[in-house]
């Protein structure tokens, strides 16, 4: 059989989304990002909001987002994503408004703004990449990191008596009346990665329904910073932070 | 249409944000300043013109929202006094680095620290020195009566706007909580989105015929940034070059200076009027515009004085700007300033004038 006689529509099993551009990404090969990333796009192409979102940014790996995703975006300071994002859509109601943010930006930095913007109800989607460790200033400790795992600031592992606990902060946002809808979700395979796309929509289609803030926590591997390989990074990730981190709706009003 | 007045420079911040056409406010209460959310929250624009308000969690997060609202292009503002503005200041960096048009007003009170809550001058290095990190500068706007509390509003969002870049109004407590008469503009309409994206081709407001806005203060390539630094400052070098604002009274043939700003120099204009009874000549320079600051005016009216006076509401800071404008270095140059939230009274001035200068 000639190679055009299967390059045909109907045999079509995946294509790189519309509004993901074709700029060098800087994610290490195995980061959750590049998935994540994808399936906003994806997303926002099926939900027809091209021209009407705006996408906040985030400090550390992720702060270069809008290099990748082909809609407007502000780049937010270290933590202020919900801040910035509260204004953007309170002074454009029409647009799409999320933030991307990870587990040092929104749950240490900017616990504050996380939970305020959440407290107020506004409308707008949180996705927050939990990989239990600061990606880019290059492996340290994070509000989510386990007790016991190693990172450049612990270590001899995350001591509950030095650091406290792993921070549940999804758990934290559903008790607020002011957010729809919190879920767990993961990318560590095609059955979560279709899991985690539908939850990202009913976050954005919320948000433009004014039913309040919604909060997707992805459950995310950072083979770098837990120096592991991709593969086994996936697997130390079922097996120690899903215990922590269940996966699921955590609230969906 | 134009209407008279009689209310607090607080007040007359808000309401004249409002005439402007302003499309947010977010900020966070503190004192001496907290009348302009509270004269917002009681107007409701929302119900007349569109303009949103909203009391933010704290300062850290009403400077973001102003950022955000300055990177889609609209016309917001933020008000606070000093402890909250030091808060600001990583904010107020990124709007600069970022390029976008702001307002952000300080009605200072006494520090450092938590200080006082009575009237001060004495963030007048932060607001015209950065403030924040890195190379930039605030135009800064230095009112001394009510009405131009209300006047300084349209002409700071003015030169944001003109040179995309923040601007900050800089007043004493004083000039805050005082009432005085005033005459409020005529309400301007608030810009449609089409005007926004008009004036505004750079905001992210949803791409448009397939254009995609980005705003961000982040540039890891060295070479890329030190030519983004290079703009900011050809940009800077324009507002010194065309902004320079200042008054100048009785200055052409005075024997001594003073050199005061906001408030402090209409006290200083009783003084001079009282040093006038006793014959002496005494001219006055009230700076306008703090940054960029009017060196020429000030080298030009020390050329026939025997002396100056800088009085401020602080220990000595605009003073060195006093001294940068000034050759002759023979020249006397003196402060008088009262700390804590005191405001020094004419005849204390004249006494600091006559001892320090005319009888030395």
């Amino acid at each position: 059989m000639d190679i055009n006689d299967i390059i045909k529509p109907e045999n079509l099993v995946y294509t790189k989304p519309r509004l993901m551009n074709d700029n060098h990404m800087h994610y290490c090969p195995g980061c959750s990002h590049g998935v994540v990333h994808k399936l906003i796009a994806e997303v926002i192409d099926e939900l027809g909001m091209e021209e009407k979102s705006v996408g906040v940014s985030p400090v550390g790996c992720s702060v270069f987002a809008y290099n990748y995703i082909d809609i407007d975006w502000i780049e937010a300071a270290h933590g202020r994503a919900p801040a910035v994002a509260t204004a953007v859509k309170r002074l454009m109601p029409d647009k799409l408004v999320f933030t991307y943010q990870g587990d040092g930006d929104l749950a240490a930095i900017g616990t504050c703004e996380t939970i305020q913007a959440a407290n107020r109800g506004e409308n707008i989607a949180i996705i927050f990449i939990n990989n239990a460790i600061y990606g880019m200033t290059g492996g340290q400790m994070a509000p989510t990191t386990l007790i016991g795992m190693k990172t450049a600031t612990t270590p001899y592992g995350r001591r509950v008596d030095l650091n406290g606990y792993p921070f549940k902060v999804s758990d934290t946002m559903a008790l607020l009346e002011g957010t729809c809808y919190v879920t767990r979700q993961s990318v560590h395979t095609p059955a979560a990665v279709r899991k985690a796309k539908a939850a990202i929509k009913k976050a954005f289609q919320n948000s433009m329904a004014g039913k309040g803030t919604s909060m997707v926590e992805i459950v995310s591997s950072c083979n770098s910073g837990w120096k592991m390989s991709p593969v086994d990074a996936n697997k130390w990730m079922s097996e120690h932070m899903f215990s922590q981190y269940p996966l699921g709706d955590i609230k969906d009003i | 249409m134009e209407e008279v007045r009689l209310m607090k420079g607080n007040e007359a911040l808000a309401l004249a944000a409002i005439r402007y056409g302003c499309d947010g406010y977010f900020g966070y209460p503190i004192t001496p300043q907290s009348e302009v959310l509270e004269t917002l929250e009681q107007q409701m624009p929302w119900e007349t013109t569109g303009m949103v308000v909203l009391q933010a969690e704290s300062e850290v997060a009403a400077i973001n929202m102003v950022y955000a609202g300055a990177a889609c292009g609209k016309c917001v503002f933020t008000s606070s006094s000093s402890p909250g503005i030091s808060l600001m200041q990583e904010g107020i960096s990124y709007i600069a680095a970022s390029e976008l048009p702001a307002l952000i007003i300080n009605v200072m009170r006494g520090g450092p620290g938590l200080g006082t809550i009575h009237p001060s001058q004495a963030d007048y290095f932060q607001a015209t020195k950065g403030g924040g990190h890195g190379d930039y500068h605030l135009i800064t706007l230095a009112p001394s009566s009510v009405q131009e509390m209300c006047d300084f509003v349209a002409l700071g969002w003015d030169l944001a706007f003109k040179y995309r870049t923040p601007a900050i109004i800089l007043a004493d407590g004083i000039v805050g909580q005082m009432m005085e008469k005033v005459v409020l503009p005529p309400q301007r309409p608030r810009r449609t989105d089409e005007e926004v994206k008009k004036q505004c081709p750079w905001a992210a407001t949803g791409k448009s015929n397939g254009k995609k806005h980005i705003v961000t203060s982040l540039e890891l390539d060295s070479e890329k940034m030190e030519v983004n630094n290079e703009r900011f400052q050809r940009t800077y070098r324009e507002i010194e070059k065309y902004e320079k604002r200042y008054e100048a009274i009785d200055t052409e043939d005075c024997d001594y200076l003073i050199v005061a700003f906001g408030t402090v120099a209409r006290i200083c204009q009783k003084t001079v009027e009282m040093a006038n009874e006793h014959g002496a000549k005494i001219g006055i320079i009230r700076p306008i515009t703090l940054w960029p600051f009017p060196y020429e005016a000030i080298a030009e009216a020390a050329k026939h004085t025997k002396g100056i006076l800088v009085v401020e509401l602080n220990a000595g800071q605009m003073i060195e700007d006093v001294r940068l404008a000034v050759s002759d270095k023979n020249m006397p140059i003196k402060h008088y300033g009262r700390l804590g939230g005191i405001v020094p009274t004419p005849d204390e001035i004249l006494d600091a004038l006559t001892n320090e200068l005319i009888n030395d």
